[in-house]
């Protein structure tokens, strides 16, 4: 396989591994759910896995991803950031899709699932809105109705994005419930598929949910890892990257991004949400501070309290505001393949001005964490002339207003 | 007698059968509502654990469950609260699975168990999931109950119903707790469909509002559970005399069928 590049023709690579047993990463996913979703994901595990290995709904898919999402994205040499950091920094620019984010290689894949299954309403969760405008996004181009629950407190923060998705013909359902924010969102989105689950998908927006979502949404999203090796092995003259960083809320674009590279000796890096740091509670450090639970249909790391009730997350961010990750992370994490850390709401600040000064590339505040910790870490635990590749997971537009309101010091952290 | 056995004696002379739903730790005198409840005519008593994020729950529920929680409701503190009463009644507890996961299949069990605890309902513990716990409470002799849907298949039902205990727990619609206008017709189609296929005592519960409602399912099935409604009269001020009224209308209303 050559590297891709910008106008080339989408190639998927091989699928990847399933779970084993039902939906089973090591100890952690299965199918934590009410008993009337059970047939439906049934279904739903059918179809994807008769969908992935079909050579049609590959092709369509890859022509969707080139031709409408703008792929393959190219991975970026960071010239001036490198000097700086005196480490090689590459990144791998899901910013650049359309709709800005990694979401859309993610919905659309279930928005041609959703097709097949003779489904035409789609429900979905977001936290940022980048997830719900990109399944508002898909619905609009395959004339689905979508409904995007969102929490009360995300719609006040990513005021833009709810227009975005308003804009795109879907309906924002704000939800007041619980910490309302992303968490609650999923638990209103999974209070309405119990009831219209007949005809309706439910367009999960990342790695966690029950089986099949994490292997699904994996899979859907690790084109973002297999492009990326095959260019960082042509810039780097055929090796890998010692280091491949990517920011981790639920962890969909880490999960894509390290499924490119888990046969490689590269050190895999997920960088949590450290909120006001790890010590404060206040935070989305659900690998390095959660514990075992199920939660939204899957066994995985969870913060919680000594009675096992959920904790509200805590992040600048409002895509990593979410107390739960990935159930294949967490399986990552207790195998060591992939080590999880984090970066607070200042050092996420200070990336995300960085990368805009030094590149001109304007991160998302979720992958702002990443460059934030990348800055904390280069010369110490990342030493220095290592090469890393960054998943730049979004742009960072729909931060602005936020940012420049915390930036006057208008709005605390 | 256990609650399978107390069910199956008051079905099989002839009753309909009647479990209130209350939420654990809702006010300081919620154990009184669970005895008054009991004496105005239930079978059985379902209390909830409240959890924190209750995805089977609309919102009357999780008002319910969020106050007392705020109040300090503890899955610990509700069994140590039911361990002191005798209602006469067989009690089941009803919760999430994170709260009996968190403390752990085998506690959990021993716990209820210790408390004369009869039974558990987990509503996200399906039966696909359900062997480390089931496991634990069988050892421990706690009833699992199981729920089956309107979306179940035929051959799922009967799987459901063979590993069930206590009763089968049929969901009377598609959707989450909380009160409706009507009865809708998945209550009766439900009903017929699970006691075709077993003679464990088969219950419809989800959206049962009101006395002619609860005759109108009962007459599917072998009775019925009532929990929003019930708990929307206790976060009404309604307090263990206006849960015992809305029992007794529950009573007369299934032994007038």
């Amino acid at each position: 396989m050559s590297a891709p590049r910008r106008g080339d023709v989408v190639t998927l690579g091989p699928p990847g591994p399933e779970p084993t047993g039902l939906g089973r990463f090591g100890e952690f996913g299965g199918r934590f759910v009410p008993e009337t979703l059970v047939p439906a994901l049934e279904e739903l595990e059918a179809e994807f896995r008769r969908a992935w290995m079909s050579p049609e709904f590959r092709l369509e898919y890859a022509e969707l991803l080139a031709q409408y999402a703008g792929r393959p994205t190219p991975v970026t040499e960071c010239h001036r950031l490198s000097d700086r950091l005196g480490v090689r920094v590459l990144l791998k620019r899901e910013d650049l899709t359309h709709t800005g984010s990694h979401k859309i290689n993610n919905v659309l894949g279930q928005a041609l699932l959703t097709k097949r299954m003779g489904k035409q309403r789609v429900i979905a969760e977001t936290g940022a809105g980048q997830h719900g405008v990109a399944t508002a996004t898909a619905c609009a181009l395959f004339g689905l109705d979508c409904i995007v629950f969102m929490g009360a407190v995300d719609v006040e923060r990513q005021a833009l994005n709810v227009f975005r998705m308003e804009l795109l013909g879907a309906e924002v359902v704000p939800v007041t419930s619980g910490s309302a924010t992303l968490k609650d969102a999923i638990n209103d989105a999974l209070r309405d598929w119990v009831a219209s689950v007949q005809s309706t998908h439910y367009c999960i927006g990342s790695v966690v949910g029950p089986h099949p979502f994490p292997w699904m949404v994996r899979e859907f999203q690790r084109i973002v890892g297999d492009e990326a090796r095959e260019q960082t092995r042509e810039i780097l003259g055929g090796g890998d990257p010692d280091y491949v960083v990517a920011c981790v809320g639920g962890g969909s674009n880490a999960m894509g991004t390290f499924a490119g590279f888990i046969d490689t000796d590269a050190a895999l890096i997920g960088v949590e949400a450290g909120g006001r740091g790890l010590e404060s509670g206040h935070h989305g450090a659900s690998v390095s501070r959660g514990v075992p639970g199920a939660l939204h249909g899957a066994r995985s790391l969870y913060l919680q309290d000594e009675d096992g009730q959920i904790l509200e997350a805590h992040s600048i961010s409002a895509g990593l505001d979410y107390p739960g990750v990935g159930p294949e992370h967490a399986a990552l994490a207790a195998s060591g393949r992939a080590e999880y850390l984090s970066a607070t709401d200042a050092e996420a600040l200070e990336g995300f001005q960085l990368l805009s000064k030094t590149e001109g590339i304007v991160p998302a505040l979720e992958p702002a964490h990443a460059i934030g910790w990348l800055m904390r870490e280069a010369g110490h635990r990342v030493p220095t002339d290592s090469t890393v590749l960054v998943t730049l997971s979004g742009r960072g537009d729909k931060d602005a207003m936020q940012v420049s309101e915390m930036l006057a010091g208008d709005r605390k952290l | 007698m256990n609650l399978e056995s107390t069910l199956r004696t008051a079905r099989d002379s002839g009753r309909k059968l009647l479990v209130p739903y209350v939420t654990g730790g809702l006010g300081r005198g919620w154990l009184d509502v669970v005895r008054a409840v009991a004496a105005a005519g239930a079978d059985a008593i379902e209390v909830g654990i409240p959890f924190s994020d209750p995805v089977m729950d609309g919102r009357t529920i999780q008002e319910a469950s969020q106050r007392a929680l705020e109040i300090g409701a503890t899955p610990s503190s509700i069994i140590e609260e039911l361990t002191a009463l005798d209602a006469g009644v067989p009690i089941a507890v009803m919760t999430y699975y994170n709260p009996v996961h968190h403390m752990g299949h085998d506690r959990f069990a021993q716990r209820l168990a210790a408390a004369g605890i009869d039974a558990a309902i987990v509503p996200d513990l399906p039966l696909d999931e359900l062997d480390g716990w089931a496991d634990a409470a069988d050892a421990a002799d706690v009833e699992t109950v199981l729920l089956a849907a309107p979306t179940t298949s035929d051959v799922r039902l009967q799987a459901i119903c063979a590993r069930s205990r206590g009763f089968v727990y049929g969901v009377a619609l598609l959707g989450i707790t909380g009160e409706r206008k009507e009865l809708g017709v998945e209550a009766g189609e439900m009903g017929r469909r699970l006691k075709a296929v077993t003679d464990l005592p088969v219950l419809l519960g989800l959206g049962i509002s009101t006395p002619a409602q609860a005759r109108e399912a009962a007459a599917a099935a072998d009775g019925v559970i009532v929990g929003s409604a019930l708990v929307r009269r206790l976060l009404e001020g309604g307090g263990p005399e206006g849960a015992a009224a809305f029992v007794t209308e529950l009573r007369e209303g299934l032994d007038a069928g």
